[in-house]
C-alpha cells in the first residue's frame, strides 16, 4: 500500500514537472494609468488581438502549442516602476519572457534586470539606441524599430525635396535629441538648418514657436512631438495659416493615436513611419480589419507591432519544439522564424532589432470625410540601424 | 494711496523704457516677429488672468491654498468637450461649461473645502492635492485617456489677415473676451455691494463678519466665481491645446507665479501680473537664444537658451519678491 502511495506520489510529481516544463509564463509590461495610458491602451488592444488570432484566449491555453500563462504590469512610464513589475514577473511568477515595454528609459532598467536573470525580453515599442549598439544582448528581440530609424526616413525624405532652408522642433529631452540625431544622419540636402527649437516637455502652446518659424520663411518644418504635444501643435499651426508658406514633415506625431482630436488640421502633412497600413499582405489585412471591427477605431502602429509579438512567440516555440526551459535558445530561434508580420517577411539584424522598409505617410481626406493615412511611396528597403555594428561580436545572433 | 519711493519710480521708470523701446521696435522699425510675439504674449497673458483671478481672491480672500483649482480648469475643457462631441456646437460647450464650473466650484467648496478654512497650509495643500489625483484619475476613467475630440469652428478659427501677415483669429477672440472680463471684475470689484465686501474681505477678513455679513456666504460665492472663470479659461483653450488628464497642473504653477508677482488678493495685480508673466514668457522664448548668440558660443547658446527661456518668469518672481515681499499691488495696503 505504501509503495503504492509513493508510486502515484512519484508520478504525479513526475508529470507536474513535466507539465510546468511545457508551460511558457509570459509577462506583458505596459502602461495603463497616468496621461500616456492611451499609447499602453493600443499597446494591449493589439497585443491581445495578435493572441486570439493565435488561438490564446485565456490562461492555460496553448500559444504556438503550449500552454500559456500571461502576467501583466503597469509601469506608469517611471523606470523605478517597471523595474518593480519586473522584479514581481520574474521573482513571483517566474517568466520566461517579458514583452511590451513603451518607454525607452524604462526598457533599460527592466531589461538589464531581465538578462542578468537570464530572461528573455521583447519590445513591442520602446527602441533606445544602446540596446541595439553596445548594450545589445541575445536575450532580446523587437517587433517595433530602433528610435532614430523613423527620422532617418524622414531625413531621407527630406534630402531628395531640395529644399533651400528647413526648421528642425524637438522636445527637450533624450528621445527628442535621438530624433533630431537620426534626421541629421540621413539629411544630406542643399538646405540650411536655419535652426532648432527644443521645447519644454509637455509644452501645450506652441503659437509663440510658430511666429518665429513664419518670420524666419523656411521651405520646410521638421517637428516631432509625441502625444498630446502634437495635438496642440498640429491644431495651432493650421490655425495659424504657416501651412501655406511652410511644408510640414513629423514623425511619431501623426498617427491613428492622435489623427481622431487633431482631425483636419492633421491634412496635407507627411510623415515616416515602418508601417503601411494598407500593405496588402493577408496578415496585415487581417489584422486591420479585425481590430477596426473589434475596438471601432483604425489601429495604431503601437498596435500593428504589439499584434506582431504573440505571433513571433510563437513561431519561436514550434522552431524549438515547445521547450521552454532554454530561454536563450527561444529568444534565439525567434530571431530566425518566420511567422505571419503585419510588415510582411522581413529579417532580423544581429542585434535583435527588425531589417525593415520605411514608408512616407500622408494624412488625406478619406471615402468617409475623415482625415486618413495613405502611404505615399517607400523611402527605405530593407533598412538597417544606425548602431549594429557597435554590437560586440559574442552577443551577436 | 502709495506712496511712490525712489526706488519704484526707478522701477517703473524702467518698466517705461522697454516698453516704449518696444513701441519702437514694432511701428517705426516694423519689426513685424515682435509685434506677433508682443500679441501672443498677451493673448497667454489675459489666459493667464482667467485661471489666476479665481486663485487669488480665494488665496487672499479665504487665506486657502487651492491647489484644485487647475483641476477646475481641466472639468471646464473636459465638460466643454463631451458637450462639443454630443452636440457639434462649440457655443453650447461654452453655455454649459461655464454654469457647470460655477456649481462644481460651490459644491466642492461646500462639501469640503470649507472646513479647511481653519486649518494650516499644509492640511489645505494636502487636502487639496488629494483632489488634483482625484480629478484626473476621475477623468481618465469616465473618458479614458485618449485626448479629448474639441474642434472650433472654422467660422472662429481661420488664419486672419492682419498688418501684412496672419494670425489665427481665435486668439483675438481670447484677447477680447479675456479683456471683457477683466473689465466686467473691474466693474462688480469696485462698484457692486458685493464688490465692496470682496475688497473688505481681502484687506480685513475677521471685520467684515464681525460687521455682520454672512461670511460663509461670501466665501461661497467667491469661490464658484473663481471656479466658473477657471472653467471658462478650460472650455476657451481646451480647443487649441490637449484636452488631457492632468492639463491643469503646469497651468497652475503659472498662475501662483502670477498672484505671487500681482499680490495675493489683488484682482488689478493679479491682471497686470498675467500680462507681464505672458509677455516675459512668450518673449523670453523666441528671443532669449538669439540673445545669447550675440555674445556666447552657437552651443551654448543653443542649450542655454531655452532653460533660460523657461526659467525667466521664476526669476522675475524671484526679484519681485526681493524688491516687493508683498507683490506689485498688494491687495491688504493698496
Amino acid at each position: 500500500m505504501l509503495r503504492l502511495a509513493l508510486l502515484c506520489g512519484g508520478a504525479l510529481a513526475l508529470a507536474a514537472a513535466s507539465a510546468s516544463a511545457q508551460e511558457l509564463r509570459l509577462g506583458y509590461m505596459s502602461t495603463t494609468s497616468g496621461p500616456q495610458a492611451i499609447i499602453g491602451a493600443h499597446q494591449v488592444n493589439g497585443w491581445k488581438l495578435g493572441l486570439e488570432h493565435q488561438g490564446w484566449m485565456k490562461d492555460g491555453d496553448k500559444l504556438g502549442g503550449v500552454t500559456t500563462k500571461i502576467f501583466y504590469g503597469d509601469d506608469q512610464s517611471k523606470p523605478e516602476v517597471g523595474l518593480a513589475e519586473a522584479q514581481k514577473m520574474v521573482g513571483n511568477h517566474k517568466v520566461h519572457i517579458i514583452a511590451g515595454n513603451i518607454w525607452s528609459h524604462v526598457l533599460m532598467t527592466v531589461q538589464q534586470y531581465a538578462i542578468d536573470n537570464k530572461v528573455g525580453v521583447l519590445s513591442t515599442n520602446a527602441g533606445a539606441s544602446p540596446m541595439a549598439g553596445a548594450k545589445c544582448s541575445p536575450y532580446f528581440i523587437s517587433t517595433s524599430w530602433n528610435n532614430d530609424q523613423t527620422p532617418e526616413a524622414m531625413g531621407q525624405v527630406m534630402t531628395e525635396e531640395k529644399f533651400r532652408s528647413i526648421w528642425l522642433m524637438a522636445p527637450n529631452y533624450q528621445a527628442g535629441k535621438d530624433m533630431l540625431a537620426g534626421f541629421q544622419r540621413f539629411y544630406k540636402g542643399t538646405g540650411k538648418i536655419i535652426d532648432t527649437t527644443l521645447y519644454k516637455v509637455n509644452e501645450a502652446d506652441f503659437q509663440a514657436d510658430i511666429s518665429k518659424i513664419r518670420a524666419a520663411k523656411p521651405d520646410a518644418l521638421f517637428i516631432f512631438a509625441p502625444g498630446g504635444m502634437g495635438v496642440a501643435f498640429m491644431r495651432q499651426w493650421a490655425a495659424s495659416g504657416a501651412g501655406k508658406e511652410v511644408r510640414l514633415y513629423t514623425v511619431f506625431t501623426v498617427d491613428y493615436l492622435t489623427l481622431g482630436p487633431i482631425g483636419e488640421a492633421a491634412l496635407g502633412s507627411y510623415h515616416t513611419n515602418y508601417w503601411n497600413p494598407e500593405d496588402p499582405n493577408p496578415a496585415n489585412q487581417k489584422f486591420f480589419k479585425a481590430y477596426v471591427a473589434k475596438f471601432g477605431h483604425r489601429p495604431s502602429h503601437f498596435a500593428a507591432q504589439s499584434y506582431d509579438a504573440p505571433a513571433l512567440i510563437a513561431a519561436g516555440l514550434k522552431a524549438v519544439n515547445g521547450k521552454t526551459e532554454d530561454v536563450l535558445a527561444l529568444m534565439k530561434a525567434m530571431r530566425k522564424a518566420k511567422y505571419p508580420s503585419i510588415r510582411g517577411d522581413y529579417q532580423y539584424n544581429v542585434n535583435g532589432i527588425p531589417i525593415q522598409n520605411f514608408y512616407l505617410r500622408e494624412v488625406v481626406k478619406g471615402g468617409d470625410g475623415k482625415p486618413m493615412i495613405k502611404t505615399v511611396r517607400t523611402v527605405f528597403t530593407n533598412h538597417k540601424d544606425a548602431y549594429w555594428q557597435q554590437c560586440p561580436a559574442d552577443k551577436r545572433v | 494711496m502709495r506712496r511712490v519711493t525712489p526706488r519704484s519710480a526707478l522701477g517703473w521708470a524702467a518698466v517705461a523704457v522697454i516698453v516704449a523701446y518696444g513701441l519702437y521696435r514694432i511701428f517705426i522699425r516694423n519689426d513685424q516677429l515682435l509685434f506677433e510675439t508682443a500679441l501672443n504674449g498677451v493673448q497667454f497673458g489675459v489666459f493667464l488672468f482667467l485661471i489666476s483671478a479665481g486663485l487669488t481672491l480665494v488665496f487672499g480672500i479665504m487665506n486657502m491654498v487651492n491647489l484644485a483649482h487647475g483641476s477646475l480648469f481641466m472639468m471646464g475643457a473636459y465638460i466643454g468637450s463631451y458637450v462639443f462631441q454630443q452636440s457639434d456646437s462649440f457655443a453650447l460647450a461654452i453655455a454649459v461649461a461655464i454654469p457647470f464650473s460655477l456649481l462644481l466650484g460651490i459644491v466642492l467648496e461646500f462639501l469640503a473645502l470649507r472646513t479647511l478654512y481653519a486649518r494650516d497650509h499644509l492640511d489645505q495643500v494636502l487636502a487639496t492635492f488629494g483632489f488634483i489625483l482625484f480629478f484626473n484619475q476621475l477623468v481618465l476613467r469616465v473618458f479614458g485617456a485618449t485626448s479629448q475630440e474639441f474642434r472650433l469652428p472654422d467660422s472662429i478659427n481661420f488664419p486672419m489677415p492682419l498688418f501684412g501677415f496672419t494670425y489665427p483669429s481665435y486668439r483675438l477672440i481670447v484677447i477680447v473676451v479675456g479683456l471683457l472680463v477683466a473689465l466686467g471684475l473691474y466693474l462688480v470689484i469696485a462698484k457692486t455691494r458685493v464688490g465692496m465686501l470682496i475688497r473688505a474681505g481681502a484687506s480685513n477678513r475677521p471685520m467684515v463678519g464681525a460687521l455682520g455679513v454672512n461670511v460663509r456666504m461670501l466665501f461661497t460665492l467667491i469661490f464658484g466665481i473663481g471656479a466658473a472663470l477657471a472653467g471658462l479659461a478650460g472650455v476657451m483653450i481646451g480647443p487649441i491645446e490637449s484636452v488631457e488628464s492632468g492639463m491643469g497642473e503646469n497651468k497652475l504653477i503659472l498662475a501662483f507665479v502670477v498672484i505671487v508677482i500681482g499680490g495675493i488678493g489683488s484682482i488689478r495685480g493679479a491682471f497686470i501680473a498675467s500680462i507681464i508673466v505672458g509677455l516675459v514668457e512668450v518673449i523670453g522664448r523666441v528671443f532669449m537664444k538669439d540673445m545669447l548668440r550675440e555674445f556666447l558660443p552657437e552651443e551654448f547658446a543653443q542649450t542655454a537658451g531655452p532653460a533660460l527661456a523657461s526659467m525667466s518668469i521664476y526669476i522675475l518672481m524671484a526679484a519681485v519678491l526681493y524688491f516687493r515681499p508683498q507683490g506689485l499691488f498688494p491687495a491688504r495696503t493698496g
